[in-house]
């Protein structure tokens, strides 16, 4: 355990601890931990607000040093535009949802559509970076999946969608469980180490 | 109730506590000797690279710990990925222009800036307020906010390193028309599945977790991996053995 800042290790452990056994223990320590899981989610909240301070500062400064300074302003006009709106027509009123709607959805929306075409040139990219055998199943199993997926009325006697079917809920399903099994014993050797004092996200 | 059931309801908590009991075994007996040598993965060798000649170069390395804050499940990642950002941090902290550090969360954001001002005590409230960066608060807020990072700041390797959804292809694909190394590891599958077609180096389920034992965090993230092997070996027998029985119930 790293001695320095002894005060804030032995909040977080002695508190992680606490949640942890009131998980187990909900009879005896279940308010306990709903009164925890409260503070926490109070103090993420506030911690929201300095992240839109820092988000804002940050953008503020671009606009003053002028490099791609109309970005950072549109943003920070965006806020506050934003910010008056919903202020003034509560978070469900027309205005609120207009904007949500009509700005925000779209937007994303678009952005996903560019996903899909990264995505694409991604594959292309690796096949020509780093091709191997590995490499060779994911491609083939990739377009399995897609050609079982697609009304192929012109192939006649394959059964592409029982094999999309069958690579979809057997393989797939067992390689996800296996990397799931994975990433949980990794989740719990992390939560060890956190309650152990031996990782510590925060300086004191 | 009887006692197989206390014992059922009480398995969570056993486990637990074995894995607790391993890693601290495990700690203890781990230090004396030489340190066991771990399976050989390229992509902590060439991260290593990556800050050295990020030094060198006078580049910048970047380190994001997606938008999965540090709540629940997921949160865990993320925290990873501060103990990466820590160690980046450290590494490269004789270089002229230190690491930069986005999130898509505001708790992930404080903590990043807290994780490198433990580091570099800078007294340059700018050079404070741009080591860490909360870039947006949806998943591709937070995309499109990275994306000028990565375009801007001379960034010669990114690190991604926390919860992301499919929006990380954005970055992955930002990075590589920079031409800078990326490491990307997440313990979202959807994730896991676009950073195998698209990120240089990827880190697959577990290997994002071991990256404290590979960067060289301390003993007891040796202990923890060597703790997440032996219950590995555990579930496997579990499993086996539930299949068998199943198998056998069945005829």
């Amino acid at each position: 355990m790293k001695a320095k800042a002894p005060f804030s290790t032995a909040i977080a452990i002695g508190f992680g601890l606490l949640t942890l056994l009131a998980y187990f223990l909900p009879n005896l320590l279940g308010f306990l931990r709903d009164l925890l899981i409260e503070w926490a989610l109070g103090i993420v909240a506030f911690a929201l607000l300095i992240g839109v301070v820092n988000l804002l500062a940050v953008h503020w400064r671009k606009v003053r040093s002028g490099a791609k300074g109309v970005y950072s302003a549109v943003l920070i006009l965006s806020f506050a535009v934003t910010l008056i709106v919903v202020a003034w027509n509560k978070p469900t009123g027309q205005w609120s949802l207009w904007l949500f709607d009509y700005v925000q959805i779209p937007v994303e929306a678009s952005l996903m559509a560019v996903v899909a075409v990264a995505l694409i040139y991604a594959a292309a990219r690796l096949l020509r970076r780093r091709m191997n055998g590995m490499l060779w199943v994911f491609f083939i199993t990739a377009l399995l999946i897609l050609a079982g997926s697609a009304p192929l009325y012109f192939v006649q006697g394959v059964d592409l969608q029982g094999l999309r079917s069958f690579i979809a809920n057997a393989l797939a399903v067992a390689g996800a469980r296996g990397i799931l099994l994975g990433v949980a014993l990794g989740v719990v050797a992390t939560g060890v180490r956190i309650l152990l004092g031996a990782d510590r996200p925060y300086s004191g | 109730m009887n006692w197989l059931g206390i014992l059922w309801d009480s398995l969570g908590l056993l486990f637990l506590g074995f894995a607790f009991v391993l890693v601290i075994v495990f700690t203890l007996t781990g230090r004396k000797p030489a340190p066991r040598s771990l399976r050989d993965m390229p992509v902590f060798s060439r991260l290593r690279d990556a800050v050295g000649l990020a030094v060198e170069a006078g580049t910048r390395l970047h380190v994001s710990t997606g938008w999965g804050g540090v709540l629940g499940l997921r949160g865990l990642s993320g925290v990873l990925g501060l103990s990466m950002l820590e160690r980046i941090t450290r590494a490269a902290s004789a270089s002229d222009r230190p690491p930069v550090a986005t999130a898509g969360e505001s708790a992930l954001a404080i903590l990043s800036q807290d994780t490198w001002r433990g580091i570099h005590r800078s007294t340059n409230p700018e050079e404070n307020l741009l080591a860490a960066q909360l870039v947006g608060l949806t998943p591709f807020s937070y995309a499109a906010g990275v994306l000028p990072v990565i375009y801007d700041e001379q960034v010669s390797a990114t690190v991604l390193a926390g919860h992301f959804g499919s929006e990380v292809a954005l970055l992955t694909d930002a990075a590589e028309r920079q031409k800078s190394l990326v490491v990307a590891g997440s313990d979202n599958l959807p994730a896991q599945a676009v950073l195998y077609a698209s990120a240089g180096e990827t880190l697959i389920g577990e290997e994002l977790f071991a990256s404290g034992a590979y960067l060289n965090a301390g003993p007891m993230h040796q202990a923890s991996l060597r703790s997440q092997d032996v219950i590995r070996w555990l579930l496997i027998l579990v499993i086996l053995f539930g299949a068998i029985a199943r198998w056998v119930g069945s005829l």
